[in-house]
């Protein structure tokens, strides 16, 4: 089976921001991309940084482009318009924040490997958390039908849900919507009532590990969608490298999702700052 | 093209933009660009990422942190050691349109002597360079640190290789020319400058290190006063080439450190913004001779 994977062209270029969409505790940005392919593979992402003022911010920061899965792809006259969920934490979201309409947002991508379809013979499970939902928004939409389960910390956040198609099964860390609980105890009751599965997750590291654990325990097979420390986005720094039981790898060009099996565990260090 | 092509060393190469050591891996970009990255090379040569005697998992994440105009890197020179990169590499690396030059890093003299010897033999290798300064591994500061440990690893790689010997300096040096000067005097055939200055962060809420090898080498706009001033001290005391790097990120600044009295340059963390950067740069930089530099280059985003 060849690899999700879209080819990037050769360059920074940039795109134009069309809107920026508040959903409570995130933001959705969308810009118009006419310079690369208009068919990325869900769960690659691209590198971004605003076109002006990236740098100058708290720390003298952000220098760095930042990581993203892009969350939607639309192709429309000219180009694509692609969609990336943020959460303004740090100098690069909060200037990636700001953008509005008609600025520019350089990008790179789309880069790494996307997901692969589910086992034969099983189900896709989408199981998110927090900004995790991004790349599961996309995969959704190509699967048509599939289950997603969707864990957030309240209310604020899991404003992300209304993204989905179809309704998502959401749970809040504060039960401030759906149960108190966390959305890996979803997937355990999901995979008890039938086990036939392919899960495909992404969220933070404990998030992830649960995941892994608890696929690996039950034999179901599983991607995730992984996040970590990120220069380049294209193999150049060897700095994203996750622990898989043959050694380091690089997730910017073995990844982003990566076979649960062949992983040590999914807490990878220095994720999620 | 032709305007720009220089001679290094005795090799053609078709411009003066060289990628620093350990800030591409071609490879790795030909799966995410495709043929382009052949196509439209963004470099007029190619400097391997630094390869060992031995296989090397390099240092624990995390491995990098963000600074004011640059960051901090602890990798630990992951690599497939010599006998993996000579036979999975160095085909592939053969196929770039530039020569191609592969760097070496040693735990002993005898070590580089073994690594210089069997690449310098193979005839897709245009030249070798002596990483002695990459500051991540406890032996490499040793050597690049000292003139006199310096020049007896150049004289020991010298009777091993009749291709030219770059040895890349590390600022993390009392008096780097002097350094630079006993390569010479052994027999180095350029010197290459600056590697990264060491550095160090702490976690935010847990004030331990941040970085899994605990320090690290800081590099990017952040260093760029601190190499080109090392890049004019070293000129000034050499008669071999010296290519310059330290944050270079446009055309002017390639510029710079050419005016200060390098004979190429690199390009390095520019490029894990901008894969293309090399090219940029030096369309700027032909840009700038043309307009016999007035022109201050385009501002660049990101």
């Amino acid at each position: 089976m060849t690899e999700p994977r879209t080819l990037a062209p050769l360059e920074r270029r940039a795109a134009a921001v069309s809107g920026v969409e508040r959903l409570g505790a995130y933001h959705l940005i969308t810009a118009v991309d006419r310079g690369g392919p208009t068919d990325p593979r869900p769960g690659q992402f691209y590198m971004l940084a605003a076109v002006s003022d990236w740098g100058g911010g708290v720390d003298e920061r952000p220098y760095l482009p930042r990581a993203f899965s892009y969350a939607r792809a639309r192709v429309e006259s000219g180009g694509v318009a692609l969609s990336f969920l943020l959460e303004a934490v740090g100098p690069g979201t909060v200037r990636l924040a700001e953008l509005v309409a008609d600025d520019g947002l350089a990008l790179v991508g789309p880069l790494g490997v996307g997901f692969r379809a589910p086992a034969e013979g099983t189900r896709p499970l989408l199981v998110g958390g927090g900004i995790g939902a991004a790349p599961l928004l996309c995969w959704q939409e190509e699967l048509g039908d599939a289950a997603v389960l969707l864990g957030f910390r309240s209310a604020e956040h899991a404003q992300a849900a209304a993204l989905f198609g179809s309704e998502p099964r959401v749970v809040t860390d504060d039960g401030s919507v759906g149960r108190r609980a966390l959305v890996t105890e979803l997937l355990a009751a999901e995979l008890e009532a039938d086990p036939r599965a392919t899960v495909y997750a992404c969220g933070p590291p404990q998030m992830l590990e649960a995941v892994r654990a608890l696929c690996a325990e039950r034999e179901v097979a599983a991607q995730l969608a992984m996040e970590s420390g990120m220069a380049c986005g294209y193999g150049a720094c060897f700095g994203c490298v996750v622990p898989t039981r043959d050694g380091y790898v690089r997730l910017c060009v073995d990844g982003p999702v990566m076979d649960a099996a062949v992983l040590e565990t999914a807490l990878v260090a220095g994720a999620g700052h | 093209m032709s305007e720009r092509a220089i001679e290094l060393c005795g090799v053609a190469l078709r411009g003066p933009i060289l990628n620093g050591s350990g800030t591409f891996d071609a490879i790795a970009a030909r799966r995410a660009f495709g043929d382009a990255l052949i196509e439209r090379f963004p470099f007029d040569a190619f400097v391997s990422k630094t390869i060992t005697l031995e296989p090397r998992q390099g240092n624990p994440p995390p491995r990098l942190w963000e600074t004011p105009g640059g960051l901090i890197n602890s990798i630990g020179l992951p690599n497939k050691g010599l006998d993996g990169f000579l036979e999975s590499d160095l085909p592939e690396l053969a196929r770039l349109p530039v020569p191609l030059i592969v760097s070496v890093m040693g735990f002993s003299r005898d070590e580089l002597a073994i690594l210089v010897a069997a690449a310098g033999q193979r005839d897709e290798v245009a030249m070798l360079e002596l990483n002695v300064s990459c500051p991540n591994v406890e032996t490499g500061l040793v050597m690049g640190a000292d003139p006199g440990e310096t020049a007896l690893a150049v004289e020991r790689v010298r009777t091993e290789t009749d291709k030219p010997v770059i040895v890349k300096l590390t600022p993390n040096a009392t008096d780097p020319a002097a350094v630079a000067v006993a390569a010479q005097e052994a027999g180095a055939n350029a010197v290459s400058l600056v590697n990264t200055l060491k550095g160090m962060a702490l976690h935010p809420t847990t004030r331990e290190p941040w970085l899994g090898g605990r320090t690290g080498g800081v590099s990017g706009p952040a260093i760029r006063a601190i190499a080109l001033e090392q890049v004019a001290a070293v000129a000034s005391r050499v008669e071999i080439p010296v290519i310059g790097m330290g944050g270079i990120a446009t055309g002017r600044h390639a510029a710079d450190f050419l005016t200060a009295g390098a004979s190429a340059v690199a390009v390095g963390t520019e490029s894990f913004r901008d894969p293309a950067a090399g090219r940029r740069v030096a369309a700027e930089l032909a840009g700038l001779s043309l307009s016999g530099e007035r022109a201050a280059p385009a501002s660049t985003p990101a």
